[in-house]
């Protein structure tokens, strides 16, 4: 038998710190859907989503009921779309972002990722042609999502696809200008983009995976903060050892929820994600974390430093209480899903320098960040190649999530409800990297590709 | 399937015999009760065996979280594999 304590303690952990299991994503393979018949890839599509996924919602109802652990998405994964449609029209393209986003919706999957392309080392005809559907298919589409990787550190940097990522992103916001250019939320700019990752925007089913998975992404900065409440005096390694510690439960849990969808879906168990991800409730905060951990407010000297003994110390506890991890383990820090983070907006006291310093750090990247609705394309494309840089220079996964909001300035509010919050405007640095972004080509690899 | 039971809230007459006599009639096992009061609540945790239950765990949950609500308590029925992942390597 447990102990009163341990029990109420994980009583405690659900129903007052929000400790929930982010997602339940089921990665499915369509290399045997493949087809150069644009219907026929959407119906053997159709049917092989619904045979993996078709009970994904049952099931994590399910599990929900019997541990008492509210599971926030349902989402599935797919191979990139754009290996899969290389002869389609532009037409054809589209037709499959709505085929795909019609199976979610009548899964009651939330979202569903993988209208995605990897143009890290080229960048041909084809798959420029995929990245300019883009912003048609997302603007016609509710839960899909799309990603592109457009650097490693084994192959450098694209720095063409970049700059038309750019013009992309200033369109998908145009295109998506009635919802406060929600369609940018949709999409995700990436480095060192990992196969199994389960959050979305950037979830895909990597080439390398096999023809189905299941990988959990886990949640919880509640319970951390709760925990750190606790211990207003301790030096740093008491608070490391506190945040290593409550990482490891909340791991367990994700754990067990892989475990028990596998059994119950028939599916092999992918990853672990040991995430810390924010919503925009209060008290579910990253933000608050670091704030707890002694910096006054988010942004403020010191927030670097309690982002990376964060970050490590959330790693080193899961690490043990999970099988396989993988995806982007760490802390997330999107502005617009934390409500801590917004009010540092808020405050003046959280800029985008600060958080690019903080990406160095981190799981991702600049995420959900809104930004004034006149930017420049190739402003846009200056904020990408910054973060590209981070992440393959220092060989880490980095992401950019922007979203220039559609006749919005500087200070105006910008709402997408649900997971995805709201958040203020913010400020740029209106100096233009034209030149550079102009300039096209790639960037090679840097030497720290060379270990073997 | 064993489940974790707790009960918290006010602390009246009854409260054990009501959930413990549902329990009883859906042929729910009780392996294991503690009760104390804590930070001035009563709380009660239960160790019970579902092997015999004709009821689904999600009805049974509504059942006893319908019977607490009856009686002012708070109950919550969970799976014991969630306490055991979490407190025990």
């Amino acid at each position: 038998m447990f102990t009163s304590q341990e029990i109420i303690e994980t009583i405690n952990m659900v129903k007052q710190s929000n400790l929930d299991i982010r997602t339940i994503t089921v990665g499915i393979s369509l290399f045997d859907c493949s087809s150069d018949i644009p219907q026929r890839f959407i119906d053997n599509m159709r049917k092989k989503i619904i045979k993996y996924a078709g009970n994904l919602k049952n099931v994590a109802n399910e599990i929900e009921d019997m541990f008492g652990l509210p599971i926030v998405n349902r989402r599935v994964a797919l191979t990139p779309i754009s290996l899969l449609t290389f002869s389609y029209s532009y037409e054809d393209l589209i037709k499959v972002a709505t085929a795909i986003d019609d199976i979610a919706k009548e899964l009651e999957v939330d979202l569903i990722g993988g209208y995605s392309a990897a143009v890290h080392k080229n960048y041909d005809e084809n798959t420029r042609k995929f990245i300019s559907s883009i912003p048609d298919a997302l603007a016609s589409t509710d839960r899909l999502c799309s990603s592109v990787d457009v650097g490693t550190t084994r192959s450098g940097i694209n720095l063409d696809v970049i700059a038309h990522l750019g013009f992309i992103i200033k369109e998908i916001a145009q295109k998506t200008k009635d919802k406060d250019s929600f369609g940018c939320a949709r999409f995700v700019v990436f480095a060192n983009a990992p196969d199994d990752n389960p959050f979305m925007a950037g979830a895909f089913h990597g080439t390398g995976e096999g023809d189905c998975s299941i990988n959990v992404g886990i949640s919880g900065p509640g319970v951390v903060k709760r925990a750190l409440e606790e211990k207003k005096d301790a030096s740093i390694d008491e608070i490391y050892e506190t945040i290593k510690k409550m990482a490891f439960k909340i791991t367990r849990a994700g754990q067990l929820v892989l475990q028990y969808a596998c059994k119950k879906l028939g599916i092999p168990a992918g990853i672990v994600d040991l995430s810390l991800a924010p919503t925009p409730k209060v008290g579910d905060s990253i933000a608050e974390i670091l704030e707890e951990i002694g910096i006054d407010k988010v942004g403020g000297y010191g927030t670097t430093f309690a982002l990376a003994i964060l970050n490590d110390a959330v790693k080193k506890g899961g690490a043990m209480a999970a099988t396989f991890t993988g995806g982007l383990s760490g802390a997330f820090i999107p502005v617009s899903e934390d409500s801590g983070m917004v009010k540092g907006v808020e405050s003046g006291s959280l800029t985008l320098e600060k958080l690019e310093a903080m990406t160095s750090v981190c799981s991702v990247g600049l995420d959900m960040i809104v930004v004034p609705g006149d930017v420049e394309p190739e402003l846009i494309s200056g904020m990408i190649a910054d973060e590209i840089a981070i992440g393959v220079y220092n060989n880490k996964t980095t992401a950019v999530r922007v979203i220039p909001a559609y006749g919005k300035k500087e200070g105006d509010e910008v709402n997408f409800g649900g997971l995805l919050g709201g958040s203020k405007v913010m400020k740029i640095n209106r100096s233009s990297p034209k030149r550079l972004i102009e300039r096209g080509g790639r960037v090679p690899p840097p030497i720290i590709s060379l270990r073997n | 399937m064993r489940a974790i039971i707790t009960v918290v809230g006010k602390d009246k007459v009854g409260i054990i015999a009501a959930i413990s006599s549902l329990l009883a009639q859906n042929n729910v096992n009780i392996l294991d009760i503690s009760q104390t009061i804590m930070q001035g609540f009563f709380t009660m945790i239960m160790l019970v065996d579902l092997q015999d239950c004709k009821l689904k765990f999600s009805e049974l949950k509504d059942l006893l979280i319908k019977k607490g609500q009856e009686i002012g308590v708070d109950v919550n029925m969970q799976h014991e594999d969630l306490f055991n992942s979490i407190n025990r390597i």
